[in-house]
C-alpha cells in the first residue's frame, strides 16, 4: 500500500462511511501540498539560476541588434559555412566518441559483470576513480602524455611503432582520445548495472538447450543488455554534444564544437544574440535526442525515477 | 582440467576461448587509470618538460604552487565554495526527494524532471545564462552567486541518489513512528534519516565534488578574489603546459580518491539493510 493510500484510508475508517470523511480528505490534500512544499526551495533555486536564465537567452536569440524581433541570428546560423562546419564537427566528435565508448566499454562492462563480487569491486575502482577525478586533471594528463615530447611519442619511438614524434594532440585525434577517456565511465556504469540485473537463468537455459556460447550470448544475453547499452550511449552522446573543456584544451583551436563557439562568441565578440541562438540550437539538439530516446525506451529508469507512490 | 578449459560463464564458454576479452578489459582498465596515475610521479620532476620517469626529483612545482598568492587564493575559494555548495544542496535535495516520494501529487513527476533538468541542459548554456542574469543582479565574481549556481548543478545528483535510497526503504517504519505519536519531522529525523544516511553522505560528497571540479560556470561567473582553482587551471592550460598544474592535479587526485574511498566505505554498509 502506498503512503498516499494509507493517508486517505486509515485503518478501520472506510472513507465513505465515516462522518468526518470530508475533513479527512481535505486534511490529506493539505498534507500532500505541504509535503510538495518541501520541494519549493530546490525548485526556487533551479528556477532562478537555470530556468530564468535559459528563458532570457531564448528571448535574446530572437532580438536583432537594434532590439526588435527578428530571426537574423538563426538565419546567420543556417547561411554561414563556418557554422555548418561547427555543427558538423560537433556531430562527428559526438558520434565517434560514442561509438568508441560502446566498442571498448561494452566488453569491459561484460567482464566486470561476470567477476566474483570482491574482484568486481576492486576492478570497478578503475572505472570509478576517473569518474571522481576532475575532468580538467584528466584532460591535462592527456595533454602531457600526448605532446610532441610526451610519453606516448617517446615510448612509441622506442618500441619502433613510428620513427619520429607525430602530432597526436591539438587536433581531432587528441580530442577524441580525451573525450573517450572522460565519457567511458558514463557508458560502463549503466551498462554494468543493466547486465547485473539480467537473470542468468536465461543464459543457463539457452546453454542447456544446446546453444553454443556465441549463440547464447548474441541471442539471449546481448538483447537483454541492449536497454542499458542504449541508455549509456545516449548519456555519452548528449554529454558530448555540449562538451567544452576537453575539445578546448586538446583540440588546440582546430576542433571547434558548438559549446566552444558559444563561449568565443561571448568572450571575444560580446554578441549575446548570436551566442544565445547557438545555445538554443544546442539545447534543442540535446533535448531532442533525449526525447527521441525516451520514446524508444523508459527514460525514468535511466535517470533513477521520480517521486514514489505512482 | 586446466583453468583454460573451465567454463567461464553461464554460456559455458571456456576461459581459454575468451582470453581476448580479458586482454581487452585489462587494456581498457589501464587506459582508464594510467593517465591520471602517471601525472603523480611526473609532478615531482625537476624539469620544465614533465619527464617520466623523472631524471631528477624535486618538489619545485609544489613550492611554486604553495608560494603563489593566486593559486592559494584560488584553492581557498574552491574549497569554501565546494563546502558551502554541499551545505546548501544536500538539505535542499533531501527535502525535495522526500517531498516527492511521500506526496503522490499528480505533478510530482514533472517537478522531478524540472529538478534534474540542470543535468540535461548543456552546462555551457547554463553558464552564459547565469552570467547574463548575475550581471544584472551584480552577483558576478561573488561567492554567493557561485555557491547558488553550483548548488543548482548539484541538486539533480542529490535528488537521484536520495530518491533511489528512499525507494528501497520501507516507509511503513516511518508510519509506525508517527502512529506512535511522533511528528512527521521527528519520525523522519529519528527513523528514516538514520537509515538512508549513507546515501545522504554520498550525495553530500558528490555535491562537494560537483562544485570543486566545475569549470565552465566558474569560468564565467567567478573572478577577482573569488576566482576558482579550476578557472585558473583552465586558463593556464589553454596557453601552455605549466608543470605547476601537475602538482595541483596530484593534490586534486588525492582529494577525489579519498572522497571515493569514503563513499565506498559508506557504500559497503548498504542503506536500510
Amino acid at each position: 500500500m502506498s503512503v498516499a493510500e494509507s493517508l486517505q484510508a486509515p485503518v478501520g475508517a472506510r472513507a465513505e462511511e465515516a462522518p468526518n470523511a470530508a475533513g479527512l480528505k481535505s486534511d490529506a490534500v493539505k498534507e500532500r501540498m505541504q509535503l510538495l512544499g518541501l520541494c519549493s526551495p530546490a525548485l526556487l533555486l533551479v528556477a532562478v539560476t537555470m530556468v530564468l536564465p535559459v528563458i532570457w537567452l531564448f528571448y535574446l536569440s530572437f532580438l536583432s541588434d537594434e532590439g526588435t524581433f527578428s530571426l537574423e541570428h538563426y538565419q546567420r546560423l543556417t547561411a554561414s559555412k563556418a557554422y555548418a562546419r561547427i555543427f558538423y564537427t560537433t556531430f562527428q566528435v559526438s558520434v565517434l566518441t560514442t561509438l568508441v565508448c560502446v566498442a571498448i566499454g561494452y566488453p569491459l562492462a561484460y567482464f566486470l559483470a561476470q567477476l566474483p563480487r570482491r574482484a568486481a569491486a576492486l576492478c570497478m575502482i578503475t572505472v570509478l576513480l576517473p569518474f571522481w577525478t576532475s575532468l580538467l586533471v584528466r584532460t591535462y594528463a592527456w595533454l602531457v602524455l600526448l605532446q610532441r615530447k610526451g610519453l606516448v611519442n617517446t615510448w612509441a619511438i622506442e618500441l619502433g611503432l613510428w620513427d619520429e614524434p607525430i602530432k597526436i594532440v591539438h587536433n581531432l585525434n587528441g580530442t577524441l582520445i580525451g573525450m573517450v577517456h572522460i565519457m567511458l565511465p558514463f557508458l560502463v556504469l549503466p551498462v554494468y548495472a543493466s547486465m547485473k540485473a539480467i537473470d542468468t537463468d536465461y543464459v543457463k537455459a539457452a546453454a542447456n538447450l544446446g546453444a553454443s556460447p556465441i549463440q547464447a550470448f548474441w541471442k539471449v544475453f546481448f538483447p537483454l543488455s541492449l536497454p542499458g547499452l542504449f541508455a549509456g550511449a545516449l548519456i555519452v552522446f548528449v554529454l558530448c554534444l555540449g562538451f567544452f573543456v576537453t575539445p578546448a584544451v586538446l583540440g588546440g583551436g582546430r576542433v571547434i564544437m558548438v559549446a566552444m563557439s558559444i563561449t568565443d562568441t561571448i568572450e571575444l565578440f560580446f554578441n549575446w544574440g548570436a551566442a544565445s541562438a547557438l545555445g538554443v540550437v544546442l539545447l534543442v539538439m540535446t533535448l531532442g535526442s533525449l526525447f527521441a530516446a525516451s520514446k524508444l525506451l523508459n527514460l525514468d529508469r535511466i535517470l533513477g525515477g521520480g517521486g514514489g507512490g505512482h | 582440467m586446466s583453468w583454460f578449459s573451465k567454463a567461464a560463464s553461464e554460456t559455458q564458454i571456456t576461459h581459454g576461448s575468451r582470453l581476448w576479452l580479458y586482454v581487452v578489459a585489462g587494456l581498457v582498465m589501464v587506459f582508464l587509470v594510467a593517465p591520471t596515475i602517471i601525472v603523480i610521479p611526473m609532478s615531482f620532476s625537476e624539469s620544465q618538460y614533465l619527464e617520466f620517469p623523472p631524471r631528477t626529483w624535486s618538489t619545485r612545482w609544489y613550492d611554486h604552487y604553495f608560494n603563489s598568492y593566486e593559486w592559494m587564493s584560488a584553492t581557498r575559494t574552491s574549497v569554501i565554495a565546494a563546502f558551502l555548495t554541499m551545505v546548501v544542496a544536500t538539505p535542499l535535495g533531501v527535502m525535495a526527494a522526500y517531498g516527492l516520494f511521500v506526496s503522490s501529487f499528480r505533478f510530482a513527476h514533472l517537478v522531478f524532471l524540472l529538478l534534474i533538468s540542470p543535468m540535461m541542459v548543456p552546462v555551457v548554456l547554463i553558464a552564459i545564462g547565469v552570467f547574463y542574469v548575475y550581471a544584472k543582479l551584480k552577483l558576478v565574481h561573488s561567492m554567493t552567486g557561485l555557491v547558488l549556481a553550483h548548488s543548482m548543478l548539484a541538486i539533480p545528483l542529490v535528488l537521484i541518489v536520495v530518491s533511489s535510497a528512499l525507494k528501497s526503504y520501507d516507509m511503513n517504519q516511518e508510519m509506525v513512528a508517527r502512529s506512535l505519536g511522533a511528528s512527521r519531522l521527528r519520525a523522519f529525523m529519528v527513523v528514516t534519516l538514520p537509515q538512508i544516511r549513507f546515501s545522504v553522505i554520498t550525495a553530500a560528497l558528490l555535491s562537494f565534488l560537483t562544485s570543486f571540479d566545475e569549470v565552465i560556470v566558474a569560468l564565467f561567473i567567478s573572478g577577482g578574489d573569488n576566482a576558482t582553482l579550476t578557472r585558473g587551471m583552465f586558463i593556464t592550460l589553454r596557453d601552455q603546459i605549466d608543470p605547476t598544474i601537475a602538482s595541483i592535479s596530484t593534490i586534486m587526485v588525492l582529494v577525489s580518491s579519498s572522497l571515493l574511498v569514503l563513499a565506498q566505505v559508506f557504500g559497503q554498509n548498504k542503506d536500510g539493510k
